[in-house]
């Protein structure tokens, strides 16, 4: 096997492993797009990371990291609706991006590698940043994983309890910055939600508890990299799109069948 | 005996509140919902707060769970204090796979016996398999009670614990309600704005108006009040305005 599709292979699993989890968290507290916003600041941070001349990945972070106390501050100040808010902040800190990267002079960059994703030309580089920073991410997840859920089923209640909020949302907001940061190489920066809700949503018809759901979501997210990648290889596809598309018809294979399968909760009349 | 005893003392209040409010004040950017508001909770006391829709009810028990910080006023609660709150609203996404018993386990560690002992004193070991999305109103209400009790608290906050509730889930409930207060001695605050069911048990009843209290006394005594006539006096029928501790038989 080629060594470039080896690593884009690596990376991609990686990434479906931390996009499990997290994604699942973004499903359950309705956060995708939330996760879109703080995606499509991410080219901002690369073209303030040209700028400074600081690592790609720090800058990407750093900027998710603005735009997430950016929307809480406007959420707590402004009287809009979340969606309008999110649409507002999505759209200018994408064009941002694009406008700053315009003024970085001498810089000519593969817009569409950044949007898109190129998973072909990962680095050694990179891989360390993914499995690095994966791995933290794990461990942030990992120690906030009962408290965040207690957050996530019931805000009032968690703080009735004596939760710590804002160490245990902070901490998310920073494993949802790295895996943006991560993500944004292999998919794109338009396609990076997708990556997190679409197995998160494949898993829930078949889990039973949260930690089922989040592990049969890297599971799912790791067949469709599988999928995704060896069809770019056949066909000679864009690899991001077609790891999207993989996990889309994986969406709708299992939608398909659910039905048949009987249903998964009762319900009340 | 339905739940362990906690505490010998439990039956006799304390004279020093556990919790003790002054003075508290809290607006939303468009109006002030609580002004001056004083309230004490002491052990093994029960205090039911009633009012209309929009009194600020809701705000008022946030706020002495510590869920909201009050503008101005002070909370004194004696130190190492828990407390167990059963809010108001409680729905769940669709999409997170929880059950119930998972659920009163999440960042709680109870002892098997002790969870089996709350199990059968809110009635609810039929529903543990379940998913916390597949309850009803009343049974909602009675698994989030368990969790409270879960926590071994001192102080137990209800926000309209009766809320889907029917008549005989209702009675249950406060049945519950008046065991838990005598065996563990808790104080506990229930909001309710189900009149018919204001508890003759409580010590005290307070009447919350426009972010007020109108008025305040033991049950008989604040259904002769004029001001609380004022609020509620049409729908206070005679012989059922009062649910009377005894008169339900298992």
């Amino acid at each position: 096997m080629d060594s470039f599709l080896l690593r884009a292979l690596i990376a991609g699993l990686g990434l479906a492993l931390l996009a499990g989890p997290l994604g699942s968290f973004v499903v359950w507290r309705r956060m995708a797009y939330f996760g879109d916003t703080l995606a499509h600041s991410a080219l901002l941070g690369v073209a303030l990371a040209f700028l400074l001349h600081l690592d790609l990945n720090l800058g990407v972070v750093a900027v998710c990291l603005l735009l997430a106390v950016a929307v809480v501050v406007l959420r707590a100040t402004q009287r809009l609706a979340d969606d309008t808010l999110l649409g507002i902040l999505s759209h200018s800190a994408l064009s941002l991006g694009l406008v700053a990267l315009a003024f970085v002079q001498g810089l000519r960059v593969d817009l569409m590698a950044y949007l898109f994703g190129d998973i072909l030309a990962v680095s050694d580089a990179d891989l360390v940043w993914i499995f690095g920073g994966g791995a933290l991410v794990l461990a942030l997840l990992a120690s906030i994983w009962r408290p965040l859920l207690l957050v996530t089923l019931n805000e009032e209640l968690a703080r009735a309890e004596g939760v710590p909020m804002i160490r245990t949302q902070l901490l998310f907001m920073i494993s949802m910055a790295i895996v943006i940061a991560v993500a944004m190489k292999i998919v794109g920066v338009l396609l990076v939600t997708s990556l997190l809700i679409i197995p998160a949503a494949t898993a829930r018809a078949f889990s039973r508890t949260p930690e089922q759901m989040a592990g049969r979501a890297a599971a799912v997210g790791a067949l469709a990299v599988l999928l995704g990648l060896a069809a770019s290889f056949a066909w000679d596809l864009p690899s991001g799109p077609a790891i999207v598309v993989a996990a889309a018809l994986q969406f709708l294979g299992v939608a398909a069948v659910r039905p048949l399968l009987g249903r998964r909760s009762r319900r009340p009349p | 005996m339905l739940l362990g005893q906690r505490n010998s003392e439990a039956t006799t209040p304390s004279a020093l509140p556990l919790l003790s409010a002054r003075g508290l004040r809290y607006s939303s950017e468009r109006r002030q919902l609580l002004n001056g508001i004083d309230i004490d909770l002491g052990r093994g006391e029960l205090l039911t707060l009633v009012g209309p829709n929009g009194a600020g009810k809701s705000t008022l028990v946030k706020i002495l769970c510590g869920v909201l910080r009050p503008e101005a006023g002070t909370i004194e609660r004696q130190p190492g204090l828990r407390s167990g709150y059963v809010p108001q609203r409680f729905q769940i996404d669709d999409n997170l796979p929880l059950t119930v018993r998972r659920f009163l386990r999440l960042q709680l560690s109870p002892t098997a016996g002790r969870l089996d002992e709350v199990v059968a004193a809110t009635r609810i070991g039929h529903l543990l398999e379940r998913p916390l999305q597949a309850l009803s109103g009343g049974e909602n209400r009675r698994v989030l009670l368990a969790r409270a009790l879960l926590r071994d608290p001192d102080l137990l906050f209800l926000d309209e614990p009766a809320a889907g509730l029917d008549v005989n889930g209702q009675a249950e409930l406060y049945e519950l309600i008046q065991t838990v207060r005598r065996q563990w001695g808790c104080g506990i605050l229930v909001v309710s704005h189900d009149l018919h069911l204001v508890m003759a048990a409580s010590d005290e009843v307070i009447c919350l108006s426009d972010g007020r209290i109108s008025c305040r006394g033991e049950p008989a005594s604040v259904r002769e009040h004029p001001e609380y006539r004022a609020l509620f006096g049409h729908h206070v029928a005679p012989g059922i305005g009062v649910y009377t501790h005894g008169g339900h038989r298992h």
